[in-house]
């Protein structure tokens, strides 16, 4: 999976799960420059991505993310040593 | 399949563009449409995003809701933020408006004896206990004081409880915990009481008990957990990360749970299952099939799985819920297996209600709620055609009709899992249960009164049952004929064209047995077959199940032997055993039925019995004819003075 493609899937989780269509992740959005993105749909979040992408996060990974571009890079790291 | 799914709920297609068509408009409707969408097999954020799509469309209960609104407070020691919008829509799923508040994180101690509490102020109308299992045992220490600490902490528990009854006089639900710790000895690990894992499951079996004397309501999340998995409940890295017990993705079936018993609560049950016959309680379609030709019972996987299902059916109308049957078929086909069917569980009398005709089966439904004089939201329909399930959630959206797996041998794990029936209490089973104890009462005096082996056979009231091979169980025979290896004088296997051939052969002799007790049906458990040779018929095949061996069915398995014989003008029987690896149990068979030796070649022993002057041999078994069971088919019941 090619990085414009985790960010495709990333963007549409994002907007499922917030449901705001106008949601457009870049690698410095945090947290707070989207509204909705709390703990609790923080881990709805996590566990989407677990289940459409196929991998599995360490509860210390959950809490080191800063921003998207970590959390991409994290999911294209599990999808690249799932071979 | 994900191991929570609401699976016995339908899907709907365009489900997430209904609820986005979904705009302020005539309540009745809209609140249709969203019980509708929460009806549905929907997961975690389809349960989320209907849980915000209802609150911003109803600020508070609409008025006239059938069912009054209910106030249910959450108390917790984790986060449960998450299984909130579940339990609403839950509640939607049935109709019901659900207010939920929970206090805030480890307040509810406190605010549960707080008068003046937030909790308090809600006014609860049910309180559920939602602890997590490293809250309830905290404080837990290695040493034999394990016992008594379980015992004080479950005291403690119950005296919440009592105060939540004082304070609000409402219905208490408790979670048994998640079965979460890590075992330190195995599966010896009640040998170690102070373990975590071991207390939390010691925990379970008390607080049952005390439950039942509190009348407090379960959720039962160790049984969850055991037929699901764990994994499929908990996991550890969120419960680390966010103190989430409850995984997310089995929040929707969390919330169910906890719905079933708020509506319980509120009355809100079924009381009748409404079963379909082809293919739903056998295997074909009888019309098209015929007797020999539906599946059920011995003889086929399939129909093993169906006379499970009957057997769930039966047993949940031992327990109180009315059975009715709505079938598409000529009346007196359907009624054809009920009568003559050995291996059909329920019986016409188990049915309270009995409709097979060709109108559509939504005004059957109605016909039978009317009958029966109950309501139709109180009816679950059970039918393997689609289409028909979907006329009648059309037609009636008020009847419960499960989404049934293509698997026969799931199906009555898809009603339990929809919850339908789930009771809080045995109301409606005290009847049932009193058979069933007059039933072990009668095992009991049975076993005590046992004290020689002829008084134990002469109680068992043994009936065989017998006929010639047919083609309605040949599958069986055929399945007998080529598993059986212990008692099988000569081990030949036959194909199912062979014996066909037999079957269809008037001058072969053949013999198949069913063996009955007052316990039930053992099935076709032994089966002869010989040929004419001269002015004899040679014993080909004879073999019996090892279930019924020391029954004394040997003996009367010759009796039938040598009658059918003489019906082909045979004056005698020759028997042979032929030894293999595994048969040594019935090297001396034909030596014990007195049958005389005639010789031995390659260690193949021969045998043979006059028939000229019959008698039968005695025993405790009446013999019946199965093709024709009339009265005078029955043998004269054979025993020794």
């Amino acid at each position: 999976m090619t990085e414009p493609e985790i960010y495709d899937l990333l963007n549409q989780i994002f907007r499922e799960v917030l449901e705001d269509d106008t949601i457009v992740l870049t690698p410095a959005t945090t947290a707070e420059d989207v509204e909705g993105w709390d703990s609790m749909n923080h881990i709805f979040i996590v566990v989407e991505l677990e289940k459409r992408f196929g991998v599995k996060f360490q509860a210390a990974e959950m809490e080191e993310l800063k921003n998207v571009g970590e959390l991409a890079a994290l999911v294209g790291r599990k999808l690249a040593s799932k071979g | 399949m994900h191991r929570t799914e609401l699976h016995w709920l339908p899907r709907r297609p365009a489900w997430s563009e209904s609820l986005a068509r979904l705009s302020p408009g005539a309540a009745a409707e809209i609140w249709a449409a969203l019980v509708a969408l929460a009806d549905s097999r929907i997961g975690t954020l389809e349960t989320m995003r209907l849980d915000r799509r209802r609150a911003r469309l109803f600020a508070a209960a609409p008025a006239d809701l059938a069912t009054k609104p209910v106030r249910l407070a959450v108390l917790a020691s984790s986060t449960v933020d998450h299984l909130l919008p579940a339990i609403r829509v839950a509640g939607l799923r049935r109709a019901i408006w659900i207010e939920t508040y929970t206090p805030g994180y480890g307040q509810y101690a406190r605010d549960l004896i707080d008068p003046a509490s937030a909790l308090h102020r809600f006014q609860p109308g049910a309180v559920l206990f939602a602890l997590d299992s490293h809250h309830l045992m905290q404080g837990l220490e290695p040493g034999p004081g394990a016992a008594e600490w379980l015992a004080q902490r479950l005291a403690a528990l119950a005296g919440q409880w009592a105060t939540v009854r004082r304070s609000f006089g409402c219905q208490v639900i408790q979670q048994v915990p998640l079965p979460v710790f890590t075992p330190l000895l195995g599966g010896n690990e009640h040998r170690l009481p102070w373990s975590r894992a071991a207390a939390l499951r010691r925990f379970g079996t008390m607080l049952r008990d005390r439950a039942d004397e509190a009348g407090v309501d379960l959720i039962a999340l160790d049984d969850r957990a055991a037929s699901d998995g764990l994994a499929a409940w908990h996991d550890p890295a969120l419960w680390h990360h966010a103190k989430q017990e409850i995984h997310p993705a089995a929040a929707p079936l969390y919330g169910d749970l906890v719905g079933r018993l708020l509506a319980a609560a509120l009355g809100r049950t079924f009381k009748c299952l409404v079963l379909d016959l082809d293919n739903t309680l056998w295997g074909g379609v009888i019309g098209d099939d015929g007797i020999a030709g539906i599946k059920l019972g011995q003889g086929s996987a399939a129909g093993e799985a169906f006379a499970a299902f009957q057997r769930h059916a039966r047993d949940l109308g031992r327990r109180g819920i009315i059975l009715a049957v709505c079938s598409k078929n000529d009346e007196a086909n359907a009624l054809e297996p009920f009568a003559q069917h050995p291996d059909m569980v329920l019986r016409r009398d188990d049915i309270a209600c009995f409709v097979a005709n060709w109108s559509d089966k939504a005004t059957n439904l109605r016909h039978i709620a009317r009958r029966l004089n109950i309501g139709l939201d109180s009816l679950v329909f059970v039918d393997d055609n689609p289409a028909e399930r979907a006329i009648v959630r059309q037609e009636l959206p008020m009847v419960a009709v499960p989404e049934l797996p293509d698997d026969p041998a799931l199906y009555a794990a898809c009603l339990a899992d929809a919850g339908y029936f789930d009771a809080r209490d045995i109301t409606g089973e005290d009847l049932s249960r009193t058979a069933q104890y007059q039933t072990n009462l009668r095992r009991e005096a049975l076993a005590e009164c046992e004290t020689d082996l002829d008084s134990y056979l002469r109680g068992l009231r043994m009936r065989a049952v017998w006929s010639r091979f047919d083609r309605k169980d040949r599958t069986r025979i055929v399945q007998l004929i080529n598993k059986t290896n212990q008692f099988n004088l000569t081990t030949r296997r036959l194909t199912d064209d062979e014996v066909a051939a037999l079957t269809d052969d008037p001058k072969m002799l053949t013999l198949q047995i069913r063996l009955l007790d007052q316990f039930g049906d053992n099935g076709i458990v032994a089966i002869v077959a010989g040929a004419p040779d001269t002015d004899a018929i040679r014993l080909d095949l004879w073999l019996m199940s090892c279930r019924v061996l020391g029954r004394g069915l040997e003996a009367e398995t010759l009796n039938l032997v040598a009658a059918a014989a003489t019906r082909l003008g045979a004056r005698r029987l020759v028997g042979r055993y032929v030894p293999t690896a595994k048969n040594g149990l019935v090297r001396e068979h034909y030596e014990r039925l007195g049958f005389a030796f005639l010789g031995e070649h390659d260690g193949i022993t021969e045998w043979t019995l006059p028939l000229d002057e019959w008698t039968d041999r005695p025993g405790f078994i009446a013999s019946v004819e199965a093709a024709q069971s009339r009265p005078e088919a029955v043998r004269p019941h054979m025993q020794p003075a």
